[in-house]
C-alpha cells in the first residue's frame, strides 16, 4: 500500500542530495516527493509517498531516520489528513473548443490561469485521483501539451504537528 | 583564540586525543601541511591516498579509537574512495579529512576538483562541506562524534582550501546539538525480559555473534552471558575473537565456509538470538531457508538493520554495552537450570563440531595453507594481530588460526576489498606498537597496494607479511572450478615475472621464502625474529578449494564437505 511521509529535516545544503542518495541506493520504490520551507526557518519539510508493504515501508523510514540531517518522520497514513497535490495542465484550445474546457474546469472547481489563442492553463489542486480524472478528460477530448504536478504534500489534522507526533 | 583554519583543525585533532593521522599531501591541503609541519603533528605518509585510508581503517579496528586520514582535492579524495566504502561497511569509524578548491572555484570544474561530498554521500555515516572557516570548529566536533558513537562509521570533512588560511576567532564547542541524530544507548528492558522468557522456553538455542560485539568491545559481558546460559555460539567472520576459539560452547563460524556444526546448528535451532550481526546474504545462503526452524531474536544498536534481511520476532535496539549485561543479569539467577535445560542440544552440537571438524588433507611434498596458518597459530599462541587481505587465504586465516582475544582480526568482511591488507597492517602496527602484526595475503591481493612496503620499511614497522603464493586469483579460479566449467578466465598468475623476495628487498623489506614443507616451520621463526618488516613467499598448491562451502543462495546444510576424511 502507499504510505504519505512527513520529513523534517535541517535545512542545510546537501540533504536532498542525501534523501535521494538514499532512496536510490536502497531501491526503495518512491512515487512522489516534495520539499519546501516550513514555520521554523532551519527546517525543511519533505513529504514522501512510498509504495511498498509493512516491511519496506519501516525500511524507508529507519534508514531515512539515520540521515544526521533527518530530525523527524511521522507517518501520516496512520492518522487523519489531508493530502494535496497541484497540478499545471497546459491543453490545446481553440476559439471553438474554449467554452466546453471551461465547463470541464468548472466541475472539477479548477481554475483557468493563461489562455491564447491556441492553448489554456489550467491550475487544479486536490488529490491524486481528482487530478488524474480531469486530465484523462481534458486529454481525451482537446489534447494535453504539456503537465506539471508537485506531489503530494500533506498535512495532519487536529492540533498536533508532525514534529510533535 | 584567533588562529587560522589549518591551526584550528589541528588543535580540534588535539581536543579529539589524535595522536596519529594518516595522509597524503597536496595543493588543496597546503596550509594544512604547513601547520602540521609547525605543530609536529605526528603523520604517517603512505605511497598512495588508498593506503592512507586503509591505514588509518587498521589502526581504528586495531586500537577502538577514531582513524584520521588526510588526502587534498579531486583525486587525492577520489583515491580515498576504496577505502571509504570499506570502512562503512564494516562500521569502522574513521574521519576523512579532504581538501577542496577555493570557494570560488567550487562547481567550475577547477584543477583537481572533485564533488567528494556528492561522490561519498551513499559511503558515509555523514559527511560536511566546510566553505566558512567559522563552521570549521562544530563539523569536526560533530564529525568525530558521528564517527564513533551509535552504530560506528566514517565521516568526510571536505575543506575549501581557503578555509586552511582564514584567520577567526577558534573556540571548540564542548557538545553536539544535532536534532537529528540521536543513538538510541538505552533500549527497551521490557524486551529484554521478553528475550529471558524464550529463552526459558528455548531447548535448542543458539547465540550468533558479529562484529558489534567486537566494536562495542563486549567481548567480555558476552562471555558471561554465554556462560551463564550454557548455550552454544557461532560467529561470523566479523566476530571471530569475541568468543575465544576454544571455548567449549564454540562452534566456530557460519555461512558460506563455516563450519559443519555451526552450519547445521543454524539450521536445527528453536530460537537464534543474533548480536550484533547483519544477517549478510555470505551468513545466511537461502533467506527463507535460514534458522527456519527457530525464532530470530536481533540486537543491535541500529534499528535499520531489524527486518532488513531476516525478520525478527523479538528486536532489542540499543548498544551493546546496554543490552549484553541487561540479559546477562536476568540469565545468571537460573544459569543452573537453563544450562541443564539445554545440555542435550549442547552436546549434540558439539559432538557434530567433533564428528566435522575443518580439516585438510595435507598433500605430498606440498606447503598446505591452512597448515601454515596452524603453525603461526602455535607460533604466535594465537595472541597476535591478524590481518588479511580478501580471497581463499582470508577464510582459511578465519577457519583455522583459532582467535582468542577480541579486535585480533582485521578483515573487510563487508566490502571484500583486495588490497586491504598491506595498509591495514600497517596501520594497525601503528595504533599497537608492542603487538605482533602479522598479514596473511595472496599473491593477487598484495600487488593491488605492494607500494604501501615502503612505506612499511621507511617507518620499520615490523609487519610480518606472510604472501599465499598460488600463481592464481584463488577464490575466484575456485569458483570458475565449482561453476564456470573449469574456465579460467584471466585468474591464473603463472606468467608474472614478479619475484616477492625482490620485490620486498628492493623496498627496504627482509625477504624470505617457503618452497617446502620442512622449511615452512624454520623460515616462519625466522621471520618472527627479525625485529623488522619481512615478506614471506609462501608457495602453496594452485589447486585447492576453501572448504566447506555452501554455495551461494544455497540453504546451510547444503555443504559441500571435503576436507581430510574424504
Amino acid at each position: 500500500m502507499k504510505h504519505t511521509l512527513a520529513v523534517l529535516v535541517e535545512n542545510k545544503p546537501g540533504v536532498l542530495t542525501h534523501i535521494s542518495g538514499l532512496i536510490s541506493r536502497r531501491a526503495f520504490n518512491i512515487e512522489s516527493i516534495a520539499a519546501g520551507y516550513t514555520e521554523e526557518p532551519d527546517t525543511t519539510r519533505i513529504t514522501i509517498v512510498v509504495e511498498g508493504n509493512e516491511i519496506e515501508q519501516e525500511q524507508v523510514v529507519n534508514q531515512l531516520s539515520k540521515l544526521i540531517d533527518v530530525i523527524k518522520i511521522s507517518d501520516l497514513t496512520a492518522v487523519e489528513s489531508i493530502q494535496r497535490e497541484l497540478a499545471l495542465i497546459k491543453v490545446k484550445a481553440s476559439a471553438a473548443t474554449r467554452s466546453d474546457i471551461i465547463n470541464i474546469v468548472e466541475i472539477f472547481r479548477a481554475s483557468i490561469v493563461d489562455v491564447n489563442r491556441e492553448t489554456m492553463v489550467i491550475e487544479l489542486s486536490g488529490d491524486e485521483t481528482k487530478i488524474d480524472a480531469l486530465c484523462q478528460v481534458l486529454e481525451d477530448d482537446h489534447g494535453i501539451i504539456e503537465i506539471v504536478r508537485t506531489g503530494k504534500i500533506a498535512l495532519s489534522r487536529g492540533p498536533v504537528p508532525a514534529k510533535d507526533q | 583564540m584567533i588562529m587560522t583554519g589549518a591551526e584550528a583543525i589541528i588543535q580540534s585533532l588535539k581536543n579529539e586525543n589524535v595522536d596519529v593521522v594518516f595522509g597524503y599531501p597536496g595543493g588543496a591541503v597546503l596550509t594544512l601541511y604547513d601547520a602540521l609541519y609547525q605543530a609536529d603533528f605526528r603523520h604517517i605518509l603512505t605511497k598512495h591516498e588508498q593506503g592512507s585510508v586503509h591505514a588509518a581503517d587498521g589502526y581504528a579496528r586495531a586500537t577502538g579509537k577514531v582513524g584520521v586520514v588526510i588526502a587534498t582535492s579531486g583525486p587525492g579524495a577520489t583515491n580515498l574512495i576504496t577505502g571509504i566504502a570499506t570502512a562503512y561497511m564494516d562500521s569502522i569509524p574513521l574521519v576523512a579529512i579532504t581538501g577542496q578548491v577555493s570557494v570560488p572555484l567550487i562547481g567550475r570544474d577547477s584543477f583537481q576538483e572533485a564533488d567528494i561530498r556528492g561522490i561519498t554521500t551513499p559511503i558515509t555515516k555523514h559527511n560536511y562541506l566546510v566553505k566558512k572557516v567559522e563552521d570549521l570548529p562544530g563539523a569536526l566536533k560533530e564529525a568525530f562524534h558521528i564517527a564513533r558513537t551509535g552504530r560506528p562509521g566514517p565521516v568526510v570533512v571536505d575543506i575549501a582550501k581557503d578555509v586552511f588560511a582564514a584567520s577567526f576567532d577558534y573556540q571548540y564547542p564542548n557538545e553536539v546539538k544535532l536534532r537529528g541524530y540521536r543513538p538510541v544507548c538505552e533500549g527497551d528492558s521490557e524486551m529484554i525480559d521478553k528475550v529471558f522468557a524464550e529463552m526459558k522456553l528455548a531447548r535448542k538455542p543458539l547465540i550468533f555473534v558479529g562484529g558489534g560485539v567486537n566494536l562495542s568491545d563486549s567481548s567480555e559481558e558476552l562471555k558471561a552471558l554465554i556462560e551463564q546460559s550454557g548455550f552454544p555460539v557461532i560467529s561470523t567472520l566479523m566476530g571471530l575473537g569475541c568468543v575465544p576459539n576454544e571455548h567449549p560452547q564454540f562452534l566456530g563460524m557460519v555461512g558460506m565456509h563455516g563450519t559443519y556444526a555451526a552450519n547445521m546448528a543454524t539450521t536445527e535451532c528453536d530460537l537464534l538470538i543474533g548480536i550484533g550481526v547483519r544477517f549478510d546474504d555470505r551468513v545466511t545462503g537461502l533467506l527463507s531457508e535460514f534458522a527456519a526452524k527457530a525464532k530470530i531474536i536481533h540486537f543491535d544498536i541500529d534499528p535499520a538493520e531489524i527486518n532488513k534481511n531476516v525478520l525478527a520476532h523479538l528486536r532489542i535496539v540499543g548498544d551493546m554495552r546496554w543490552s549484553i549485561p541487561a540479559l546477562s543479569q536476568r540469565v545468571k539467577d537460573v544459569s543452573a537450570e537453563l544450562t541443564e535445560q539445554v545440555r542435550p542440544w549442547l552436546e549434540k552440537v558439539r559432538n557434530w563440531h567433533q564428528e566435522k571438524p575443518l580439516t585438510y588433507e595435507q598433500g605430498p611434498d606440498v606447503v598446505m595453507p591452512q597448515a601454515v596458518v596452524e603453525k603461526v597459530s602455535r607460533l604466535t599462541q594465537g595472541d597476535a594481530v591478524i590481518v588479511t587481505d580478501v580471497g581463499q587465504h582470508q577464510m582459511w586465516v578465519a577457519q583455522f588460526y583459532g582467535f582468542k582475544n577480541p579486535r585480533s582480526l582485521l578483515t573487510s568482511g563487508g566490502l571484500g576489498t583486495m588490497g586491504y591488507g598491506l595498509p591495514a597492517a600497517l596501520g594497525a602496527q601503528c595504533g599497537l606498537p608492542d603487538r605482533p602484526v602479522i598479514l596473511f595475503v595472496g599473491d593477487g591481493g598484495i600487488m593491488m597496494n605492494c607500494q604501501e612496503l615502503a612505506a612499511v620499511a621507511e617507518y620499520n614497522f615490523p609487519v610480518k607479511v606472510l604472501i599465499f603464493n598460488n600463481q592464481c586469483l584463488g577464490m575466484v579460479a575456485q569458483w570458475q572450478r565449482m561453476f564456470y566449467g573449469g574456465r579460467y578466465s584471466h585468474t591464473s598468475l603463472k606468467g608474472s615475472t614478479t619475484d616477492f623476495v625482490k620485490l620486498a628487498e628492493a623496498m627496504g623489506v627482509a625477504g624470505l621464502r617457503v618452497t617446502k614443507p620442512e622449511e615452512l616451520e624454520k623460515v616462519l621463526e625466522q621471520a618472527l625474529a627479525i625485529p623488522g618488516p619481512v615478506v614471506v613467499d609462501i608457495r602453496i598448491p594452485e589447486v585447492l578449494d576453501v572448504l566447506p562451502m555452501v554455495p551461494a543462495g544455497a540453504c546451510l546444510d547444503q555443504m559441500m564437505m571435503g576436507g581430510a576424511e574424504e
